[in-house]
């Protein structure tokens, strides 16, 4: 498959260089055929185009936020990111190295520098190891650690992500769901990355401790010029902490502006519905209500564009083409027909 | 006079009395919950809020007859359908457990087995404790992923758990817990991976099954904003002891706790963007280490001597509201109160 051109190359007004971390047409799926059905035996499973030509980039000190209902692709392009999924369409360049090419050590700093802090915290980290040493690993291998220093450095991490060092002799099974989340994060900024790419890093953490971790985000940006990728589906987070947004749905990017932007100036409809949505506490007790229709499933995407299905706005062009996304503003990039109209 | 207490908190389905749950560690016996009380009532949901490690899994842990040793229930009462479930046998739980309460886990990884596919564990599920068909379990299975909105069901009962995504995850975990229609859920933070509007679709039909039902539900979280549009009581847990209980409304509207006005304060919605966000000063000390008086006094901007010396604090009610704290805010009667 060619790769896409980066349509996003007028945003980004200058060269691909000044980008930490570029994507490029990226493409993610899975299933479809495997090595026993090629060979006739079986059936092969459903495909699933859980990423589908996706093109943004991110600069140095940039914060990046995502967003997108739940199975959209947001941990499938973070995986990506950070290196540890392939795309099975486009590339994704580091410092304007296809990522791709980065082997042995090359490929193991960039691996480094671009730190994951998963949705998971359970699953990514080895049960039988204690809380300072899941920490202390990864940096005293790559020798990051200065001789006989360990303990201070790993209750300076601990401290950095609002855990108490006294925890650190527990079994990660031994910890509460946010104490482990917070475990997953001082382990990520304890190799002292240059790129953080965060999937619901906050969203086990009960409000104080989320307020703390994000304020000591903050801070690492201004101190360190940490470049970071901000996954979360909760957008009072992201429009805290983001310099740009990208919006998500079934796969594809569907608008990306600057925060200030798309907060005021949402394009997209489903832009514009996930932000009516948009939870307050107001002591008031309303029924729930949901974008109507049913999930898109990406088993089965609808044809034209994805989400006209439950776009109040549909007409019989979104039925039948898929609209590009295409700049509606300066800086702002929208996929949406109804920008044709006026 | 008072508003009457609802009339469902005259029948709870769950009381929980004075429960305290420790784990013995080289450090010390660490206190997770500490005297703990609270009920909920048929059809009604009680918010279990408060900061991380504060207690509230380990308490849906002992109400499940789930606490890991050496871990184990220290004192204290649990009452449901008329027994005390801290003296029932391990037979006797097992079959409590699943059919007349359910927990929704924190992680999804504790109920879904990683190696087995979706279809097979639901379908085991509902035969664990009914002897039906296979087929009609499969079917019961589809139409609950369907009810949890996972989009083409049919295909995807046979994928691993590792072919979903987190918030797919979390799904399949609530349909599990549904299957038998509980009287008491025990939900763990069961949505924080999913974003609003499929959030908005679950509770809403959550919300529908527990009227129809009569379920009463435990919804353990830290979101405020959806404690506040969900749940009928609240109670603030914060280093294991309850320091709030009330109506969710009124006591987020006017809460007296300075702990929970700064839990509500530090909400993102309440910040402007790229601006600090308020946070409770300090760590939530270690179980091992509380301050003397009131847990909460080495962290509270209205602490004073009167605090940090009271050893035992005593509560304070106001009709159902209940709060432990020795300078409260909003005192005297609360504006809308009867
Ligand atoms: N097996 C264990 N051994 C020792 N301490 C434990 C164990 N399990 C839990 N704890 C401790 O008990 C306290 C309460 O834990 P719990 O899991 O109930 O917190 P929580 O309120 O659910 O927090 P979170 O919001 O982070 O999930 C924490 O300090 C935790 O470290
Ligand atoms: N290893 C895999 N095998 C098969 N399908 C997968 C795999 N990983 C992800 N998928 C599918 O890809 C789609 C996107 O998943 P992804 O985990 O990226 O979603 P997400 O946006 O992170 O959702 P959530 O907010 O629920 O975490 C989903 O339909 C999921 O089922
Ligand atoms: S392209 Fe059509 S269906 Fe899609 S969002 Fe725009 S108006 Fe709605
Ligand atoms: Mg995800
Ligand atoms: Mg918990």
């Amino acid at each position: 498959m060619a790769i896409p051109e980066h349509r996003d190359a007028d945003i980004s007004s200058g060269s691909a260089e000044q980008f930490v971390i570029e994507l490029c047409g990226v493409s993610r799926s899975f299933g479809g055929p495997g090595a026993l059905e090629r060979l006739g035996l079986g059936r092969g499973s459903p495909v699933i185009h859980a990423v589908r030509d996706v093109s943004f980039g991110l600069r140095q000190g940039e914060v990046l936020g995502i967003v997108g209902e739940s199975g959209c692709g947001k941990s499938t392009l973070a995986r990506m990111v950070a290196g540890i999924l392939k795309p099975t369409a486009g590339e994704i360049r580091w410092h304007g190295k296809p990522l791709s090419s980065l082997r042995g050590r090359e490929g193991k700093a960039a691996r480094l520098k671009a730190q994951m802090v998963f949705q998971n915290p359970w699953s990514a980290m080895n049960p039988r190891l204690r809380a300072a040493e899941i920490v202390a690993e990864a940096p005293r291998i790559h020798g990051l650690i200065p001789r006989g220093e360990q303990d201070a450095y790993v209750a300076h991490h601990f401290l950095l992500a609002g855990l108490d060092p006294a925890l650190g002799d527990r079994y990660p099974h031994q910890l509460s769901g946010g104490q482990r989340q917070r475990l997953v994060i001082a382990r990520a900024l304890a190799v002292v990355p240059e790129m953080l790419v965060c999937d619901e890093a906050v969203a086990a953490l009960d409000v104080s401790i989320q307020a703390q971790i994000l304020n000591m985000l903050m801070d690492l940006r201004e101190k360190l010029d940490l470049t970071s990728m901000f996954i979360s589906h909760d957008l009072g987070v992201i429009e805290h902490l983001s310099d740009r947004v990208v919006v998500m749905y079934l796969g594809r990017v569907v608008e990306n502006a600057e925060v200030a932007e798309l907060f005021e100036r949402p394009n997209h409809p489903y832009t514009r519905a996930l932000l009516e949505e948009l939870p307050r506490i107001d002591g008031e007790r309303r029924p729930f209500a949901a974008i109507e229709g049913e999930l898109p499933s990406p088993l089965n995407p609808p044809p034209g564009c994805a989400f006209h299905p439950r776009c109040p706005f549909a007409m019989e062009r979104c039925r039948r083409e898929a609209p590009a996304l295409l700049p509606v503003a300066s800086g702002h990039l929208s996929a949406c027909h109804l920008n044709d109209m006026a | 006079m008072h508003t009457a207490p609802a009339a469902a908190r005259l029948v709870p389905v769950l009381t929980v009395e004075d429960l305290t749950t420790v784990f013995p560690t080289p450090r010390g016996l660490v206190k997770a919950v500490d005297g703990l009380s609270f009920s909920v009532g048929a059809g009604r949901v009680m918010g279990l809020v408060g900061e991380s490690g504060s207690g509230k899994s380990v308490t849906g842990y002992s109400i499940m007859g789930l606490v890991e040793p050496p871990g184990h229930i220290a004192g204290g009462r649990i009452l449901f359908a008329g027994r005390d479930l801290v003296r029932q046998s391990r037979t006797e739980m097992r079959s409590l457990r699943g059919r007349a309460i359910a927990m929704i886990f924190q992680d999804p990884a504790m109920t879904l087995n990683p190696v087995l596919r979706i279809s097979t564990q639901m379908v085991e599920a509902i035969r664990a404790h009914e002897k039906i068909p296979r087929a009609e379990a499969w079917k019961r299975s589809r139409d609950a992923l369907g009810l949890v909105g996972i989009p083409s069901p049919d295909e995807r009962m046979s994928a691993y758990p590792h072919e979903f995504s987190g918030g797919m995850r979390q799904r399949v975990a609530i349909a599990i817990a549904l299957l038998h229609r509980p009287s008491l859920i025990i939900a763990d933070e069961p949505t924080t991976a999913l974003d609003v509007t499929i959030q908005s679709q679950i509770l809403a039909r959550m919300q529908l099954l527990m009227k129809q039902y009569d379920m009463a539900m435990i919804w353990i979280s830290h979101d405020l904003s959806v404690v506040s549009r969900l749940c009928d009581d609240i109670a603030v847990m914060y280093a294991g002891r309850l320091v709030e209980t009330g109506l969710a409304d009124r006591v987020i509207a006017h809460p007296r706790h300075p702990y929970t006005r700064g839990l509500i304060d530090s909400l993102p919605s309440r910040a402007r963007r790229g601006e600090r966000l308020r946070q409770i000063e300090g760590m939530m000390p270690e179980p091992l280490d509380l301050p003397e008086g009131c847990v909460f006094s080495n962290r509270c901007p209205r602490a004073d001597a009167a605090c940090r010396a009271n050893p035992v604090m005593s509560v304070s009610t106001y009709g159902a509201w209940q709060w432990r704290c020795v300078h409260p805010l909003n005192e005297g009667p609360v504006h809308g109160h009867s």
